[in-house]
């Protein structure tokens, strides 16, 4: 494996330092072999360690025409993610341990990312009986997190068993909050703008009755939850006052709810058409505010990519879901540009926090001795997002045309730059081996 | 203006000069030969996705009467039944030489997806997109009610019909599923534009979220809004059985006593106000029979006025001689 010296890097936006990368770690720069060291002029550059998202959609197995762990991986080592979570809504359903595995499998074989499989709560995502949790956490893939996302736990017997059984292995719930029944043929939020096109809403006491319900019953069992995608100002309130009660609930946001809004439903785009839908101007502020006061632990993409013939149709016989890996830094950042929000803000919610909430060890740190997981963030690289570049299968991004200005340029990937300059190089050389497990 | 998409959009202006030109079709009605030859050699497609023999046949009349010539395309037994995407059979039926499209869907937004997307480059016309707008149907309701108000016969030719004059200070009073209604959504917009006084009535079930700042007055009581208010016109929309299953109201008897056009409101009603339907008329549930069928009722001008305004309609956007108002 090539040794890297990275010069000159505003490292965490705390000020410019060398990071030398040795057999896939961080380590003291005077470790290096000058001899066999590739220099990496960093200079006008940020150093951040590795992203990490807690919610993709990668498609593999079974809807390999959206995506597939190879590209999806792709797709994460353009946009600097280091470290994916793949739900669990693929055919067949991540609910047994040979699926958790596949994917797992398909992940170290692609090489672009460290991909972590996501189990589904209940088996095919019905809603009826636990799936095997103990299994899938025991299995290869040592999954950690479940989830039936995309439709909600929405018994609510069901969501404490599995609340409770998951802390057998420290593993946690992220619920997709949706009351099922407030949201029958739901196409957009319900507001002003659904009324008046006469599209069935979503209102937003969908998301936060299960809110309510899963917070209180997360402090009842002492079970840790995660919030998946949270939209609303009224979700906000709710996990601040849980937090406050110290309920152990980490709460996530996309991009997308950061920045658009549901008056571009008028458009009758179906690059707009997403679940939790888009909201209000004041949801968005309010989910800007949760996300710099810590409120919301992190930034998750929920990237969804759906082939055209999904999206290519009328508003109400389109597919639900968006791509953003490769556009989701550019967008936290422009998002958060009014904030107190610097790039120490970004490793915390786009890094470290998710890092810590799903226990992937080898990454969200610089520190020396920590496994080389980095990304290099160029501030002012002013550029229009251009989805048809992009290296997922998925067009259906919200942000085509839209101007940003920072941008990801170089991801280290256990020590392997597999995006240089921009450009996607080549898989980690050392295939199965390079995890710290 | 290049399509014909919804009221929302559609300027004071432009509404009036598709009532006006309406005014001169109707006059096309007492000729010996009742064809105009100003679409001759024209195609005018009927794109159907949801049934409405009544619609069509009205936009097929409309068509007919311009010498346009009329393709039919109805979704059912067609391949739209065997899963073939909207731009299939958009770009399928457009290959045949369509000049014009008129849409019907079950899904809000899909004539404005016609006419947006690249598909196709021929005016567009919404014949009624799920529950979001039916502009045509506001046309022919504020062409009746612009003829009614005038004191002039409600349909057939008129000479010196009402032209360029809007529904000022009219006070027009929208009764029943408002919700699910985008007859209720098109004649909101088109009614206000033209300087009318809308009132909504109907149970807080049956409107839509955020009603309240909609530029209306909403009543929940039938009674009390027909005791305060002086309606021009009371236009009752029809209510699917089916929403009771919903819990959007209790019951049919429940809702005929409570928003229904009975007899005994009938009797209460000014003897000036004209009564209104969109049809097809469930009658002893939302209307009475003593109320559709009486001498006040509109209904039957509304179905012959809706001919002369899609005429207009057709032909202002297919002779496009007017300015651009997309």
């Amino acid at each position: 494996m090539t040794d890297y010296l990275i010069r000159g890097a505003d490292v965490l936006g705390r000020g410019a330092a060398d990071i030398a990368v040795r057999d896939g770690r961080i380590v003291e720069p005077e470790l290096l072999d000058p001899d066999a060291t590739e220099i990496v002029d960093a200079a006008g550059l940020v150093a951040l360690p590795g992203l990490v998202d807690m919610h993709t959609h990668l498609r593999e197995p079974g809807k390999e025409d959206a995506e597939t762990v190879l590209t999806g991986s792709r797709s994460a080592a353009a946009g600097g993610f280091t470290c994916v979570h793949a739900m669990a809504n693929t055919a067949p359903v991540a609910d047994t341990a040979g699926v958790v595995e596949q994917v797992h499998r398909l992940g170290r074989s692609a090489g672009f990312t460290e991909v972590v499989p996501v189990g589904a709560v209940t088996i095919g995502l019905e809603g009826r009986q636990l799936a095997e949790l103990g299994a899938m956490a025991r299995s290869a893939a040592r999954v950690r997190m479940f989830s039936d996302d995309g439709i909600c736990v929405s018994d609510p017997l069901l969501m404490r068993r599995a609340l409770e059984y998951v802390k057998t292995f420290d593993g946690i719930i992220a619920q997709h909050a949706q009351e099922p029944r407030l949201t029958e043929g739901a196409q957009m939020n319900e507001s002003a703008v659904s009324a008046e096109l006469g599209l069935p809403g979503w209102p937003a006491v969908a998301e936060e009755s299960i809110i309510a319900r899963d917070v209180l019953l997360a402090e009842h069992v002492g079970s840790r939850l995660h919030i998946c995608h949270v939209s609303t100002a009224g979700s906000v309130d709710l996990i601040r006052w849980a937090k406050a009660r110290g309920v152990a609930v980490t709460a996530e946001v996309t991009p997308h709810h950061l920045m658009l809004t549901d008056e571009l439903v008028r458009t009758f785009d179906p690059v707009y058409k997403v679940n939790p839908p888009l909201r209000t101007d004041v949801d968005v502020t309010a989910l800007r505010k949760a996300l710099a006061d810590g409120t919301i632990d992190v930034v998750g993409t929920d990237h969804a990519p759906h082939t055209a013939e999904h999206k290519c149709s009328e508003w109400t016989a389109a597919a639900m879901g968006m791509v953003g890996m490769e556009s989701a830094l550019s967008i936290v950042v422009a998002a958060m540009a009014d904030y107190d929000f610097g790039f120490g803000d970004v490793a915390r919610v786009m890094s470290t926090a998710p890092a810590r909430i799903t226990g992937a060890s080898g990454h969200g740190s610089l520190e020396i001795g920590a496994s080389a997981n980095i990304v290099l963030v160029d501030p002012s690289a002013a550029h229009t997002i251009d989805p048809a570049a992009h290296a997922t299968k998925g067009r259906n991004n919200p942000f085509a045309g839209v101007e940003v200005t920072a941008q990801v340029t170089d991801t280290f990937f256990y020590g392997h730059r597999v995006l240089a300059a921009g450009a996607l190089t080549t898989p980690h050389p050392a295939g199965a081996t390079w995890t710290d497990h | 203006m290049k399509h014909l998409l919804d009221t929302a959009s559609l300027s004071r202006n432009d509404a009036i000069a598709i009532l006006d030109i309406a005014e001169e079709m109707a006059l096309v009605s007492e000729r010996e030969v009742k064809k105009l030859p100003v679409l001759r050699g024209r195609t005018v497609v009927n794109l159907f996705f949801e049934d409405s023999t009544r619609t069509r046949l009205s936009f097929e009349a409309a068509a007919k009467r311009l010498s346009a010539d009329v393709l039919n395309f109805s979704a059912k037994g067609s391949s739209v039944s065997k899963g073939e995407s909207l731009q299939d059979t958009i770009q399928t039926i457009s290959a045949m030489g369509a000049d014009a499209i008129v849409v019907r869907h079950s899904g809000a937004g899909t004539a404005h997806r016609l006419a947006h997307t690249g598909w196709i480059d021929v005016p567009v016309v919404n014949a009624g997109d799920g529950t979001h707008e039916h502009p045509t149907q506001a046309l022919l309701d504020a062409f009746t009610l612009r003829r009614a108000l005038a004191g002039v016969p409600a349909s057939g030719p008129v000479a010196g019909g009402p032209r360029g004059q809007g529904l000022d200070g009219a006070k027009v009073a929208i009764v029943g599923d408002v919700l699910h209604s985008r007859v209720a959504r098109s004649n909101v917009h088109l009614l206000s534009g033209l300087g009318a006084d809308v009132h909504l009535i109907a149970p807080a079930t049956l409107l839509p979220w955020g009603v309240e700042d909609w530029p209306v007055t909403v009543h929940y009581d039938f009674d009390a809004a027909l005791s305060a208010e002086d309606f021009a016109a009371v236009m009752m929309l029809r209510v699917q059985h089916e929403r009771m299953h919903e819990s959007f109201f209790p019951n049919a008897r429940e809702y005929a006593r409570l928003w229904g056009l009975s007899a005994a409101r009938l009797e209460k009603l000014p003897a000036e106000t004209f009564i209104m339907h969109p049809g097809p008329m469930n009658r002893g549930f939302e209307i009475s029979a003593a109320a559709a069928d009486s001498p006040r009722a509109l209904v039957l001008d509304q179905v012959e006025n809706g001919v002369s305004v899609r005429m207009a309609v057709l032909y202002r956007l297919l002779t496009g001689q007017e300015e651009t108002n997309d």
